[in-house]
C-alpha cells in the first residue's frame, strides 16, 4: 500500500505535538498572571471619595505624622480612620471655608460620620493585625508604598495570600529599626540581610513553620 | 465566607438609626479599666507628676510631642510649626516666663480639655502619654533655659570657646 503521508510530516506532528503542551502551559501561565493581574487584585485603584483628602498634601508637604490621624495602628489590629474632629483640628481655622472640606464640616455640624470608601480590603477569614507587624519593624511604606507622594490613596500590593507568606517566608528581608516604621523614605541598606537577621533576633520573630501555619492567618 | 454578617470595624449598620456600628460613649459612663487611670487627672493647679519620671517616659514623650504637637508647637516648642505657617494661630512659645512657672496641672488641663484656639486631644492622646509629653516639654524648657553653672565643664568649655553650639 503507498504511504498516504510523507516521512516529512512526522516532524509536524511531533511539532504540533509538543505545540499543544507549550500552549496549554502558556495558558496556565496566562491564567496565573491574570488571576495576579491588578484587575482581580484591584491594586492601584484609585477610589472616589467623598473628600479630596490628599495624603501627599498632609504628610508630605505638612509633616504630619501616620499615627496623629491612624491612631491606633500600634496597638489594635485595625489602623484606624480618623474621626471628624481629628479634621477639625486644623480645618476649623485653615482652609476654612474650602468648598472641599464642606462635606467634613457638614459632619462635624450634623455628627454623621464622613462616609469614605475602603480602599484595602481582605477577605473576612483572613486575620490580620496592625500591631504586630509595626512593633516588629514592618514599615507602613513595605505594604502601603509611598503613600506621602499619593493625591489620592491606592493599594499598592497585591494583598494575596502569596503576597504575605513571600514576606512570612523571609521577614528578614524586610525589617527595619523601630525608628524608622514610620518613615517613608526608608531605604534598605546595603546589608539589609544581615541587619536584617540581627532585629529578627532582638525583636524574636518567631520561626517560618509558625509564621506560614495556615492557623495564624485563618483562625 | 469572605463576606461574613459580622460588622468589621467601623462598617456602616442598618440596624441603628445613625447607620454607625461603632457605638458612641454614652453619656456619663466610665469606659472600663479608665477608673485605674483616675489618679493621672489632677487639678489644674498641681504641681507634682502623678507617674515617676524616668528616662523611657521622656523618650516616650518626645516620639507623642514630635507626632501630636510638633505640627503646630514646632519640634523644639518654640511654636514655629508647619500648620501656624498655613494660616492657623500661631501658638505661644513654650520658653516665655509665664509657661515656665506654670503647674504641671496646667498643661494637663491644656491637653485634656482644649485652651482658646488650641483643640483639645483628649482622643488622640491616652492620660499616660499626655504625662509623657509634660515631662518632654519641661525637658524642652530647660534646654533653652539652662542656668550655666548646671552644665558639664566640658559644654561649658565648648561654649566659652565659641564653638558650634
Ligand atoms: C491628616 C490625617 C491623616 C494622616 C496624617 C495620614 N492619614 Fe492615612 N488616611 C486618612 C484618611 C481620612 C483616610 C481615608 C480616606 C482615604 O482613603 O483617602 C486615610 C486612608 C489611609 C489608607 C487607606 C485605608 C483604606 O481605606 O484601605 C492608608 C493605607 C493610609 N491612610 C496610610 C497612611 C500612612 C502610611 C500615613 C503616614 C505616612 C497616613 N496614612 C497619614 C488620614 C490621614
Ligand atoms: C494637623 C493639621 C491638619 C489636619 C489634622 C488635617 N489637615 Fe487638611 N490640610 C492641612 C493643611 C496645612 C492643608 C494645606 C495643604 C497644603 O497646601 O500643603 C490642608 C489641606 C486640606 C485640603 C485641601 C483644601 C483646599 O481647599 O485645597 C483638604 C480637602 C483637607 N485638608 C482635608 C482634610 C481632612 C478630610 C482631614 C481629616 C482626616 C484633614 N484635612 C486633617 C492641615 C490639616
Ligand atoms: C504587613 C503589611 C502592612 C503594614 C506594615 C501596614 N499595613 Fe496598613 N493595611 C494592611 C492590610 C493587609 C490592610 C487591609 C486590612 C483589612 O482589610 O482588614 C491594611 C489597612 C490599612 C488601613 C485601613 C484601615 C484598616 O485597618 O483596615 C489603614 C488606615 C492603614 N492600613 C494604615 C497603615 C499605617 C499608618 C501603617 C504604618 C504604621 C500600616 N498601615 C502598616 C497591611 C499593612
Ligand atoms: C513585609 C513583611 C510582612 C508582610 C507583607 C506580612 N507580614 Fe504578617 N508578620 C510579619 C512579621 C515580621 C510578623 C511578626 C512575627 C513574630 O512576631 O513572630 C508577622 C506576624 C503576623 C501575624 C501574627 C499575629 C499574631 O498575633 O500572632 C499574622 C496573623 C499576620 N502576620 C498576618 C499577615 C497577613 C494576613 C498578611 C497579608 C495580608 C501579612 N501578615 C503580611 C511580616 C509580614
Ligand atoms: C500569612 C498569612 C496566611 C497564611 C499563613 C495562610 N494564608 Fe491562606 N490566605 C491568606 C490571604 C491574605 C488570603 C486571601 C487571598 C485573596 O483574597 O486573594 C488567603 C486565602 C486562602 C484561601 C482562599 C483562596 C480563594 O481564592 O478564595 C484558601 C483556601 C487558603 N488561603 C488556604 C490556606 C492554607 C491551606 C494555608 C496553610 C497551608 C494558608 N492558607 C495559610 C493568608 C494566609
Ligand atoms: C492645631 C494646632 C495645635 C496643636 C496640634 C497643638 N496645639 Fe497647643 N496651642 C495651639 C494654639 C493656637 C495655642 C494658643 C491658644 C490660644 O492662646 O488661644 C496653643 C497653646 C498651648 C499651650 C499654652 C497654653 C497657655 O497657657 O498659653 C500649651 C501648654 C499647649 N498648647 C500644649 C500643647 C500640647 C501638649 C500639644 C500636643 C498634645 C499641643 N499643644 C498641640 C495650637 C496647637
Amino acid at each position: 500500500m503507498a504511504q498516504i503521508f510523507h516521512p516529512s510530516t512526522n516532524t509536524i506532528s511531533r511539532v504540533s505535538l509538543f505545540s499543544v503542551l507549550f500552549l496549554i502551559a502558556l495558558l496556565l501561565w496566562l491564567l496565573a498572571e491574570f488571576q495576579r493581574s491588578s484587575y482581580i487584585t484591584e491594586a492601584n485603584v484609585e477610589r472616589e471619595q467623598p473628600v479630596q483628602f490628599s495624603h501627599k498634601h498632609h504628610v508630605a508637604d505638612d509633616g504630619i505624622d501616620c499615627r496623629y490621624c491612624h491612631t491606633s495602628v500600634e496597638t489594635s489590629a485595625f489602623a484606624g480612620i480618623p474621626p471628624t474632629k481629628t479634621c477639625m483640628n486644623c480645618h476649623s481655622q485653615i482652609f476654612r471655608d474650602s468648598p472641599y472640606l464642606e462635606p467634613v464640616r457638614e459632619s462635624f455640624r450634623t455628627g454623621k460620620p464622613v462616609e469614605w470608601t475602603r480602599v484595602h480590603q481582605l477577605a473576612d477569614f483572613v486575620y490580620f493585625d496592625h500591631s504586630i507587624h509595626v512593633n516588629k519593624g514592618v514599615g507602613c511604606a513595605t505594604c502601603h508604598g509611598r503613600v506621602d507622594e499619593m493625591p489620592l490613596i491606592r493599594q499598592v500590593a497585591s494583598l494575596q495570600m502569596e503576597w504575605c507568606l513571600d514576606c512570612h517566608r523571609e521577614p528578614e528581608l524586610y525589617l527595619r529599626p523601630h525608628d524608622q516604621v514610620f518613615d517613608m523614605a526608608w531605604q534598605p541598606p546595603s546589608d539589609q540581610l544581615e541587619q536584617g537577621s540581627r532585629l529578627a533576633k532582638l525583636y524574636k520573630i518567631r520561626s517560618v513553620e509558625e509564621l506560614t501555619s495556615c492557623s495564624t492567618c485563618h483562625r | 465566607m469572605a463576606d461574613q454578617p459580622k460588622y468589621n470595624p467601623l462598617t456602616a449598620s442598618t440596624f441603628f438609626d445613625d447607620g454607625r456600628s461603632a457605638r458612641p460613649l454614652v453619656v456619663g459612663t466610665v469606659p472600663r479599666g479608665s477608673l485605674a487611670e483616675d489618679n493621672l487627672n489632677v487639678p489644674k493647679d498641681a504641681d507634682t507628676f502623678p507617674v515617676p519620671v524616668t528616662r523611657e517616659l521622656l523618650a516616650r514623650g518626645r516620639e507623642r510631642f514630635n507626632i501630636y504637637c510638633s505640627v503646630c508647637h514646632g519640634l523644639l516648642g518654640d511654636g514655629n510649626g508647619m500648620v501656624p505657617r498655613r494660616g492657623f494661630r500661631q501658638p505661644p512659645s513654650y520658653h516665655i516666663d509665664r509657661l515656665r512657672e506654670a503647674p504641671v496641672g496646667h498643661f494637663y488641663d491644656v491637653i485634656t480639655n482644649s485652651f482658646g484656639a488650641m483643640p483639645d486631644y483628649a482622643a488622640q492622646v491616652p492620660p499616660r502619654d499626655r504625662w509623657a509629653i509634660i515631662a518632654y516639654i519641661r525637658a524642652l524648657q530647660f534646654s533653652q533655659h539652662a542656668p550655666l553653672a548646671e552644665l558639664p565643664a566640658e559644654d561649658r568649655a565648648r561654649l566659652g570657646a565659641g564653638g558650634p553650639r
